[in-house]
């Protein structure tokens, strides 16, 4: 298989630990993977991303861009910053929450990610979920990382098995919080699979 | 087994594979995972060090590698400045075992002072470089290294760009790693006792070998030609990488990559370069290639068109990239225009998200502390290299200046040289501190300068990732080992005022800083308490009914944690550690920390 896929948001959202997961998966479906973090200065609340490249015949460990089969943007705005990755016909998967910048309480823009959900509509195939509302039975928002994966499997835009990619989830995560994660990952793809190509 | 690491980590492993003895290194990015992936894996007879800084590094291994044991050196490409004093000697005394020094060049910079190169470096230094284009050949690369440097007795340069360091990739390692035997120090003082004598000798030795290197160099198997085209891309390193993902579509175009920057080459160049009218040379930093090819085809008589950076064909500075390069290699090669991406011409303005101090971190109000007590006075606030430097950022704007480790502290005693009226400020954190704060503190209280030096001691190297120093009482070994007071070491420097202050207590940190203005010479206050990012927080803050929304507390200090919900001052509990500095701000005591049921 080939595939690039771009996930992105903003430093502590958990976009490393999704990026991860993922490639575990591709390697244990018997691809060969590449990825890239962006790490440093950055990280403090600003815009992170991680590039995942499945294929061997991938050279540069960041997607070019037009390329990205999926995107899996845990913030409105990350989506529309790194939508210049998606090819056409490529899928972007988006947290409808935004993030608001933190500088946002000293000169007030106003965000509230709505536009930029609308821009995405109008450009690509785009799934919005409302992270809010899917993390609420789990009691924290940090279950999104995992939960994301899910609406990508269950929507079929992963091209990896949904046991394949639970299995490696499990691995990762710490033992008094799998059942959660199961959980965050299984209702994702429950919302995944109304998006699936049929 | 196979590992799926970083690009470091793969550095780390071979490092581990090819029996190293000694590792060494001082913290920075991109280079930080070699050391830390080393003192991870089982590594039993191996010493591993964080040093103070990377002169201390490069020194350490020096002797190590005298006495015959494999070292890795591991710095960021502005730390290879400060241990250039040692490797610039090392380079003509020489080496027994084999010694791997790596600098992690960072091209944009994204998060460095320079977009400095380090194959000038090995130039200038005269000794090889190695320069991977992938986790998998720096994980090769090293062990070539290794060889390269034990056969011809000289420290070796391996240089990675950032995003090989942060790149992921599958690794074969072995499941047991040994150090390798060594022989240990032999008395020789005419081999390392460096003289004007040796010197000379030696410098004419090194030329005459760095051609056999070059030579070697030129049956490299990662200095390879694809491809035949007449006209030519010369890449090397990271840009490799990316032309190879731009020109795998255009398998006729010749590719020609240089692995071993210096020694050049020449032979394998000179053959590449055959049939050749046009070279493009695509590299980021320098247009280091570009003129080696310069030189070696005005040597040799060959005419030759080349492009890169001097002709304006490659930008001259910045990262390149997979996208920046099809432009330029479209036009070189005269290629049609690729299909066209999605139009985002019109996509709305985005939110910035410019990098600021934690929520709750001391280094706020430590600065603010400054900033109160000092208000109305003409004063220099002169910063540093760490999160620190985050203290520029409105609304504290405490940062006047940044130039590299340990400046505040000298530059600040300039500025009083230069304005006696103004009070000098020095804002160094603790791992600075200790890496190349103290002969800085020691030049003040010689020179009879006036400064107020701020120590920000948050008992962690925090902005690299929160590795231990000398004052955390831990190191890379994991023992736990004697710490070394800041206090004590500025009382036995010579200072007579020196104050450790909670700098989370408003009225007490302003009072400390009041103290010192008042008093003549070099006067230090220790703000001392630990990084929000590795202690968990006490507590949390919350606004209750008395607030008036006056909006103080946010214009003041600009915690993230402060936000505004419809007009209403409000904190945000998922980022709130519960410092309690704003409510040390609040006019009307609206603030208080929230009742904990337990
Ligand atoms: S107590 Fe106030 S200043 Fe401290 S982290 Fe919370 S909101 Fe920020
Ligand atoms: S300073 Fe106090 S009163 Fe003013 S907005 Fe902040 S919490 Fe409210």
């Amino acid at each position: 298989m080939k595939k690039d896929i771009l996930i992105c948001g903003v430093g502590g959202q958990g976009t490393v630990l999704a990026s991860k997961i993922l490639a575990a998966s591709a390697m244990v479906d018997g691809d060969a993977v590449h990825s890239a973090e962006t790490i440093g200065m950055a990280q403090r609340g600003g815009p992170v991303t991680s590039h995942v490249r499945i294929g061997d015949d991938a050279y540069s460990p960041l997607i070019p861009f037009g390329s990205a089969d999926l995107i899996l943007a845990f913030e409105p705005s990350e989506a529309v910053r790194n939508l210049c990755y998606l090819k056409k016909g490529g899928t972007v998967i988006v947290n409808s929450v935004p993030v608001k910048p933190v500088t946002e309480s000293l000169n007030d823009t106003g965000y509230d990610g709505t536009e930029m959900l609308s821009y995405l509509r109008g450009k690509c195939d785009c799934i919005v979920i409302d992270g809010e509302e899917l993390s609420k039975e789990f009691g924290s928002s940090r279950y999104f990382n995992i939960a994301i994966l899910g609406v990508a499997a269950g929507a079929g835009r992963l091209g990896i098995p949904q046991e394949i990619v639970l299995g490696e989830i499990v691995k990762r995560v710490p033992a008094r919080f799998t059942d959660t994660n199961k959980a965050a990952f299984q209702k994702g793809a429950e919302i995944g699979a109304q998006y699936a190509i049929k | 087994m196979k590992e799926y690491v970083m690009g470091n980590g793969a550095i780390g492993l071979a490092a581990l594979a090819a029996g190293v003895n000694l590792v060494s290194g001082y913290p920075g990015t991109p280079s930080s995972e070699i050391v830390e992936t080393i003192a991870k894996y089982p590594h039993e007879g191996v010493h591993v060090e964080w040093s103070v800084n990377e002169k201390a590094a490069m020194e350490v291994a020096a002797a190590a590698a005298y006495s015959g044991a494999r070292t890795l050196v591991t710095m960021k490409q502005v730390g290879l400045n400060v241990a250039s004093d040692p490797l610039m000697s090392l380079a003509y005394v020489g080496v027994k075992g084999g010694m791997v020094v790596v600098s992690a060049d960072d091209p944009g910079p994204i998060s460095s002072q320079t977009e400095q190169d380090t194959r000038r470096f090995a130039e200038f230094a005269r000794i090889p470089v190695f320069d991977p284009a992938s986790p998998e050949e720096a994980y090769e690369m090293i062990g070539d290294a290794y060889e390269c440097s034990e056969k011809y007795r000289t420290p070796v340069l391996f240089r990675p760009t950032t995003r090989v360091d942060h790149a992921y990739a599958a690794i074969d390692f072995p499941e047991k790693t040994e150090p390798k035997p060594f022989e240990g120090f032999i008395k020789d003082s005419k081999k390392w006792v460096i003289f004007p004598r040796l010197s000379f000798a030696n410098h004419a030795m090194m030329e005459k070998r760095n051609v056999e290197i070059g030579e070697e160099f030129s049956s490299y198997r990662y200095n390879t030609v694809e491809g035949t085209s007449e006209k030519a891309v010369v890449a090397s390193g990271i840009s490799y990488a990316y032309a190879k993902e731009f020109l795998k579509d255009y398998p006729d175009v010749r590719l020609i990559r240089i692995a071993t920057p210096y020694p050049f080459p020449e032979t394998f160049v000179k053959k590449a370069l055959e049939g050749v009218t046009e070279v493009l040379c695509v590299e980021e930093l320098s247009p280091y290639n570009e003129e080696q090819i310069a030189k070696l085809c005005g040597r040799n008589g060959i005419t030759l068109t080349i492009r890169g950076k001097l002709t304006g064909d490659v930008p001259a500075s910045g990262e390149l990239s997979t996208n920046l390069l099809a432009g330029i290699f479209r036009k070189y090669l005269n290629l049609p225009e690729g299909e066209g991406a999605i139009d985002l011409s019109d996509a709305p303005a985005l939110p910035m998200r410019p990098p600021v101090l934690c929520a709750g971190c001391p280094h706020r109000a430590s600065f603010y502390a400054v900033k109160k007590a000092m208000q109305g006075r003409k004063c220099y606030f002169c910063g540093d290299i760490g999160c620190y430097t985050l203290g520029n950022a409105m609304p504290l704007d405490m940062c006047d200046t940044c130039l590299c480790m340990g400046a505040g502290i000298t530059m600040a005693q300039g500025f009083h040289w230069t304005d006696k009226e103004g009070t000098a400020f020095a804002f160094v954190g603790d791992s600075t501190f200790f890496a190349s704060g103290m002969t800085g503190v020691v030049n003040a209280v010689y020179n009879n300068a006036e400064m107020i030096l701020c120590v920000l001691d948050n008992s962690t190297t925090a902005m690299t990732g929160h590795q231990p120093h000398p004052g955390t009482g831990r190191n890379m070994m994991g023992d736990i080992v004697e710490k070394v007071d800041i206090a004590a070491v500025l009382k036995g420097i010579g200072l007579t005022k020196v104050v450790t202050v909670n700098p989370l207590d408003l009225d007490a940190s302003v009072k400390a800083v009041l103290e010192c203005a008042a008093l003549p010479g070099v006067k230090a206050i220790i703000f001392k308490s630990p990084c929000v990012a590795i202690v968990k927080p006490t507590g949390k803050c919350i606004v209750n009914e008395n607030c008036i929304n006056c909006g103080l507390c946010i214009s003041e200090i600009g915690c993230p944690a402060l936000i505004r919900v419809d007009g209403q001052t409000k904190i945000d509990r998922s980022l709130c550690s519960g410092c309690g500095l704003c409510s040390q701000i609040c006019p009307m005591g609206a603030i208080e920390a929230e009742e904990v049921s337990r």
